[in-house]
């Protein structure tokens, strides 16, 4: 069978070359290996750096994927920014959801909630926010602006779009070779 | 191309170009009957479709605000996307599976077949099996569909093999890669299938039959059919008398228009039909057009459906290659003893990462979904698709407060299950679950309903003016020259996907409508 190469298929050449302006640092430091530094979050406009990190903690605590590193969720939950900036009632949902995270966790466990040890203390923390519009916000936003990352895709084994390479017809449509004889 | 006048009150105007309104057209055009559709949607060509699940939905879908209500979960995980359904031209043709199997004969009687089930407002059709079969072999021809007039059936791709060999240990017998209105082999100017794997999507190949290029351009090519885009339909008007006289829709700009008609043919699926009699009422049809009956809207059905989606030890690909083409009909039977009425099929079914995340089960978070997400290579899938029973009180009315950008109520789609909707789904899962488990799945998922794809009989055909909206031929009991060409005619749903007795009774109406025409009835 075609197993599907995991890497990404986008060139990081395309990163570092010209595209800067719109590919952000985490992009960059992603390709190059380096890792995601703390300054993501700093040419926040409208939100804080502390609250888009946590707002990143919390997304990988909803959809945990050991395989993606952070940049992936900082592009899933970054977009926040510009829509907190341009409405001040998804800014004050935002601000206020993650000051009651914070401070729940503060009362549970002494700490924000991005320094609460273990996921499955966190997760706790998240489950008495479930039916709120703050985590149901963030999370339905997150279902589409994680998993529709074309970059994601090949860790998920999926190829994408296939009529440009003329299908599957040649490439593996019907290669599957563990089935028992029928 | 024709471009026929606003008073031309010559034309039959047609309003959808999907299965339904999309074939008409084309049959009528073809009997030298002036045509004139009008389509909500854009125009957008096969070239322009993209591989690319949330993009095409932007393109491709119809998403203007509806309201929902009801058990259904849909309801709950997406109010206001009850169906999904295409606003273009070639209607849901652009975006269906393709899958083209005939109604059983007991399955136009479900009255008789059936009996009396409470809660369900079951009625006969009109029609027959035997009095449909030629319109479904002209269909069959019309569409290409496989395993019918000698073509040969698709090949099997990663994600039917995993399904068959399940079947087979399960001991069903009736597995095989479908009855598809798609090209196995080049045929009616159409390539043969390149296993793209995006049907959903538009298919770029042009294999699959849509009515946005192969009936529509026909239909054109005659001179006789002009396709208006962008064009809604709000309101349809009438003559002191009480026929129909045209139609007033919104254009391109927004700009009102009125195109009158000799007759007019509603076929813009089974949520908007009903909405555009409902909005037509007037003095003379206060409960909305041609709703005498009180059943205009009613008896909305959706099929019962569900997914059943299996991660296996080793890799799947279920992506790859055509999205439907493969089938377990053994269930398809009435076989109360199984503690249901009616049958269901099991299809092949596969979505992409993107939509797998939002559809496997809606708002679930956590590990133990992302262990399913990650598991996605792994991964085969079926559809789960059944007769659901006909209920009154499942019902498309006009919401009492949304209205659309041009001031008209918008949509409300009510819907809960039936107890044998329950049980045949109950019973689907189960058995969904054996076929992979019988070649070692470790897990399987039982995946709740997307929002509705088949959406019918919210304007049903009856024999008697009292039961239901439209006779024999889709005309409306109380209105001559208005028509019904979509699958909100349906008395009810089979076990089977629709299109393929849409597009048939489109054909049948065709020659209906022109005959009536000639003889001046209409």
């Amino acid at each position: 069978m075609r197993e599907v190469d995991r890497r990404s298929k986008y060139d990081r050449r395309v990163f570092l070359k010209g595209a800067a302006t719109t590919v952000p640092a985490v992009a960059i430091a992603t390709s190059t290996g380096l890792g995601v530094s703390d300054a993501w979050a700093d040419d926040a406009s409208t939100l804080t750096p502390a609250t888009l990190k946590t707002l990143v903690k919390m997304a990988r605590d909803i959809y945990p994927h050991d395989f993606l590193g952070d940049s992936y969720y900082i592009t899933a939950v970054k977009p926040w920014d510009g829509k907190a900036a341009k409405d001040p009632a998804v800014k004050s949902l935002i601000n206020d959801g993650v000051a009651q995270l914070d401070q729940a966790a503060n009362e549970r466990h002494k700490v924000p909630y991005v320094q609460v040890s273990w996921e499955n203390d966190r997760v706790a923390l998240l489950q008495r926010i479930e039916q709120t519009p703050f985590f149901q916000k963030v999370r339905g936003d997150l279902v589409v602006s994680l998993y529709n990352q074309k970059e994601v895709w090949p860790k998920f084994g999926y190829e994408g779009s296939s009529a440009e390479h003329g299908g599957y017809i040649k490439r593996g449509f019907a290669d599957i070779d563990w089935l028992p004889k029928a | 191309m024709a471009k026929f006048d606003l008073n031309d009150s010559g034309v039959v105007v047609i309003v959808g170009s999907g299965a339904g309104g999309g074939t008409l057209g084309n049959e009528l055009a073809q009997k030298g009957v002036k045509v004139v559709i009008l389509e909500a949607g854009s125009r957008i060509e096969l070239q322009d479709f993209v591989n690319d699940e949330w993009e095409s939905f932007t393109q491709l879908a119809w998403s203007d605000m509806r309201t929902t209500s009801g058990s259904w979960r849909v309801a709950k995980d997406f109010p206001n996307l009850p169906a999904w359904i295409v606003k273009a031209v070639g209607g849901s043709t652009t975006h269906w599976a393709g899958a083209s199997l005939r109604f059983d004969e007991h399955e136009f009687k479900v009255k008789s077949a059936y009996g009396d089930i409470a809660g369900a407002n079951l009625l006969d059709w009109p029609i027959t099996l035997a009095e449909m079969e030629p319109w479904y072999t002209k269909a069959e021809d019309k569409m290409g569909v496989t395993r019918t007039n000698g073509i040969a059936g698709l090949p099997g791709n990663n994600n039917f093999k995993v399904m068959e060999a399940g079947a087979k240990k399960l001991g069903y017998k009736t597995v095989h890669t479908g009855n598809m209105a798609i090209n196995s082999e080049p045929r009616d100017g159409r390539g043969a299938c390149q296993q793209i794997g995006f049907c959903f999507q538009g298919c770029k190949s042009g294999a699959k039959w849509s009515t946005l290029y192969t009936e529509i351009p026909r239909g054109e090519a005659t001179g006789n059919l002009e396709v208006r885009p962008n064009s809604m339909v709000i309101k349809i008007e009438h003559d002191a008398s009480g026929k129909v006289t045209g139609v007033v829709y919104a254009d391109e700009s927004g700009a009102m228009q009125r195109q009158k008609a000799r007759v007019v043919a509603v076929a813009g699926n089974s949520i908007e039909s009903p909405r555009l009699l409902l909005n037509s009422a007037s003095n003379m049809f206060p409960n909305g057009l041609a709703n005498s009956s009180g059943q205009v809207g009613r008896n909305y059905m959706r099929h019962m459906t569900g997914s059943v989606y299996a991660a296996f030890e080793k890799s799947v690909h279920m992506y790859r290659g055509t999205t439907m083409a493969g089938i377990i009909r053994d269930e398809s039977k009435n076989d109360p003893k199984r503690g249901f009425v009616g049958g269901y099929e099991m299809e092949t079914l596969s979505i992409g990462v993107p939509f797998m995340a939002a559809f496997l089960n809606p708002g679930a978070w956590g590990r133990s979904f992302t262990s399913a997400m990650e598991s996605y290579p792994r991964m085969a899938g079926m559809w789960l698709v059944g007769e659901d029973m006909p209920q009154e009180t499942n019902r498309i009315t006009l919401d009492p407060k949304a209205k659309d950008k041009f001031g008209m109520p918008v949509a409300s789609v009510h819907f809960d299950d039936h107890p044998n909707d329950v049980a045949m789904r109950n019973h689907a899962y189960k058995q969904g679950a054996a076929v992979y488990e019988a070649v070692g799945a470790t897990v399987t998922y039982p995946t709740p309903p997307y929002p509705s794809t088949h959406n019918l009989g919210t304007n049903r055909m009856s024999e008697k003016p009292k039961d239901g909206v439209v006779n024999k031929f889709g005309q409306t009991h109380d209105v001559k020259n208005l028509f019904i060409s979509d699958g909100s005619q349906f008395t009810s749903g089979a076990a089977c996907n629709p299109t393929l007795t849409i597009v048939s009774l489109a054909i049948r109406q065709a020659d209906h409508i022109a005959g009536a025409m000639q003889r001046k009835e209409i």
